[in-house]
């Protein structure tokens, strides 16, 4: 397979407001065609990063080349990128078909080819019910479908989308998840989310990126970032983790409650400075086999109960933290555990992410 | 509720009755009333002469409608477009000349606009040297005074729309490809209507009537309606002329503010009907 072409680069970028710096010198590619999420906490610098590709903040350093072309300076109603805003943004004083038709008109395009790429946008959104409604008669899904229809129908080279989905429900979202990903793979357009969510971004991302404190601490796929955090930071921010603080040794981490975590140790870190061995949830078994690499004893606190599988707090002599252990329901059905139970606990080395604490 | 009902009817209702039924009465010969009915005041209201006046209040109220709501949306866009904390402000400053009289601040235009007043110096400060120019006692002053006067009420009635417009809105119309005219034409504008309309509709009425401004600023033979009524009531003595006058002027500044209402009663009533059938 070709490597994929690469649609924006995002070189060396930075933002600063006064003495606050937003943006601090991301670079960052995205490919054609990809589902590209921008993740990270509230403060991060991602909505100003999105707002830069969008055209309304201009960089203070770098440059955003688009098809190799640098548009950090081009108005926003002068690039073939269109965004969808958090709060939808949809024109009060106009039905949905007035709409979504606006951007096709700024185009100053034949009303009549205006007339059938809005009706080939509504159907696909399922919007053609509603097509005469003003925005305050539809419901929040319908009001997001509308934004996304809007920005579509203009066939942007890049569809960016802040924070689509936080306004809806949570069951819904679920739904507006899948429906994204099918839209985006219908129409082929490269798309940019920006989502402080990363159950969200696990979802739907082909690829994505977390920042902090506008810094870039990682850039990949989902599987990769959640099998393989970059540091101690997106370990704990995607997805859960049980962390075991100590200092590092040749192969793991010594706890300071004298036992040994075996892993692997980053080259980076040299043997007696502070680290912290983590696993997820899942890759913990209960009972373990007596050749299991890492094993502790720990009396269960709480059991959350949640369908397909069993959430286990264990109290552990390793961390402060109780052990967060999931265990498919069926592993629990053949020996059921209760609060208050000693258990035995036990994973692999391969499992064993170790950091710099 | 009862209270209110009292104080409407004591200080509202009654005096109106009062100048309603004046209308109908004929003219003393020595002034005074002479207490036979008839329509014929009414009648002399459409009078080319009076209809004129008339017509003239319209014109010059209107245009200073205009002016105010073109000045008065201007400083509303820039005081709700100002960073957050300087627009109380702006505000303030907008309000400060409601805080002297007005008969003052009317004179003050005098002081602008004598032959030898602050404008003609400034002019000649700047080199010239002919004749002063005129331009207190004419339309164009009592234009001005009435702008000045009631533009505050239009940045006020058009700052609370445009404050309150989301500022996405207007990104979304350049994200989707309109200049920033476009957008302030087929976005904030259409939005901020309302506001506008409230704000016209202030100064309208309340121009139309005024008859300080035209007497001060207009020079004593620039007549409006207001100056009409007064001359009616308290120099030529014929009160029922002056109450039939009064009377077709409360009628167009009530049809205007019914015009109004009715307006903002249907863009609400769309509204709700929206909300049912949703």
């Amino acid at each position: 397979m070709s490597e994929p072409r690469t649609l924006l680069a995002i070189d060396d970028v930075s933002k600063s407001f006064g003495r606050v710096t937003a943006v601090d010198g991301i670079s960052l590619d995205i490919r054609e065609n990809e589902f590209f999420a921008l993740l990270g906490p509230s403060g991060c610098g991602k909505t100003t990063l999105l707002r830069m590709l969008a055209g309304f903040e201009t960089p203070t350093d770098g440059r955003i080349l688009l098809d190799g072309k640098d548009i950090a300076r081009t108005p926003p109603n002068k690039r073939p990128v269109n965004l969808m805003f958090q709060s939808y943004a949809l024109f009060p004083h106009m039905s949905v078909r007035a709409n979504v038709s606006y951007g096709l008109e700024m185009e100053r395009l034949p009303s009549a080819e205006i007339r059938s790429r809005v009706d080939a946008i509504l159907g696909t959104t399922e919007l053609v019910p509603f097509a005469d409604r003003k925005p305050e008669q539809l419901s929040g899904g319908q009001k997001q479908r509308v934004a996304l229809a809007r920005a579509l129908v203009k066939r942007p080279r890049l569809l960016l989308l802040d924070e689509p989905l936080g306004a809806l429900d949570k069951k819904l979202r679920g739904a507006m998840q899948l429906e994204l990903k099918r839209l985006q793979h219908e129409v082929g357009i490269t798309f940019v989310i920006v989502t402080h969510d990363q159950e969200e971004s696990l979802v739907m991302a082909d690829r994505m990126a977390v920042l902090k404190d506008g810094k870039l601490l990682q850039c990949d796929t989902p599987h990769a970032i959640y099998e393989h955090p970059a540091d101690r930071f997106v370990a704990d921010f995607i997805g859960v983790m049980n962390f075991v603080p100590g200092t590092a040794s040749i192969d793991g981490v010594m706890a300071a409650s004298g036992a040994r975590i075996a892993g692997k140790v980053p080259p980076a870190l040299s043997p007696g400075a502070a680290a912290v061995a983590s696993v997820r949830p899942e890759r913990i078994r209960l009972f373990p086999s007596a050749d299991t690499a890492n094993r502790t004893t720990g009396a269960v606190e709480a059991l959350a109960y949640q369908g397909l599988d069993l959430q286990l707090h264990v109290r552990t002599p390793l961390s402060p933290k109780p052990f967060l252990v999931r265990v498919t329901a069926d592993a629990a059905d053949r020996r059921p555990v209760s609060s208050g139970d000693q258990v035995e606990l036990g994973w692999d080395a391969a499992d064993v992410r170790i950091f710099k604490e | 509720m009862a209270p209110a009902l009292v104080w409407l009817t004591a200080l509202m209702v009654v005096p109106c009755a009062l100048v309603l039924a004046l209308a109908f009465f004929r003219r003393g010969i020595y002034g005074g009333i002479d207490y036979t009915f008839t329509l014929e005041n009414f009648g002399l209201v459409f009078d080319p002469l009076y209809a004129g006046i008339f017509l003239k209040s319209a014109r010059i109220a209107g245009t200073a409608t205009l002016i105010a709501v073109v000045i008065g949306y201007a400083a509303a866009y820039a005081t709700a477009a100002a960073p957050r904390r300087w627009q109380p402000i702006f505000l303030f400053f907008a309000v400060l000349p409601f805080w002297s009289n007005y008969l003052i601040r009317t004179y003050a235009w005098i002081v602008l606009l004598n032959r030898e007043g602050l404008v003609t110096q400034l002019l000649r400060w700047f080199g010239y040297t002919g004749e002063p120019p005129s331009m207190l006692y004419t339309e164009g002053a009592v234009i001005a005074g009435l702008v000045y006067n009631y533009l505050p009420f239009v940045i006020l009635a058009c700052y609370a729309p445009l404050s309150r417009l989301n500022p996405e809105l207007a990104e979304a119309s350049r994200d989707l490809g309109a200049s920033a005219m476009t957008t302030f034409r087929r976005v904030i504008l259409p939005l901020t209507v309302p506001g506008i309309a409230a704000g016209a509709v202030f100064v309208f009425v309340l121009s139309i009537g005024n008859f300080v401004t035209p007497a001060l600023l207009g020079g004593g033979r620039f007549q409006m309606i207001g100056n009409l009524v007064y001359d009616q009531f308290l120099t030529a003595n014929d009160w029922p002329f002056g109450a039939a006058l009064a009377m077709a002027l409360i009628a167009i500044m009530l049809l205007v503010l019914m015009a109004q209402a009715l307006a903002a009663d249907r863009a609400a009533g769309r509204a709700a009907e929206v909300k049912a059938d949703g």
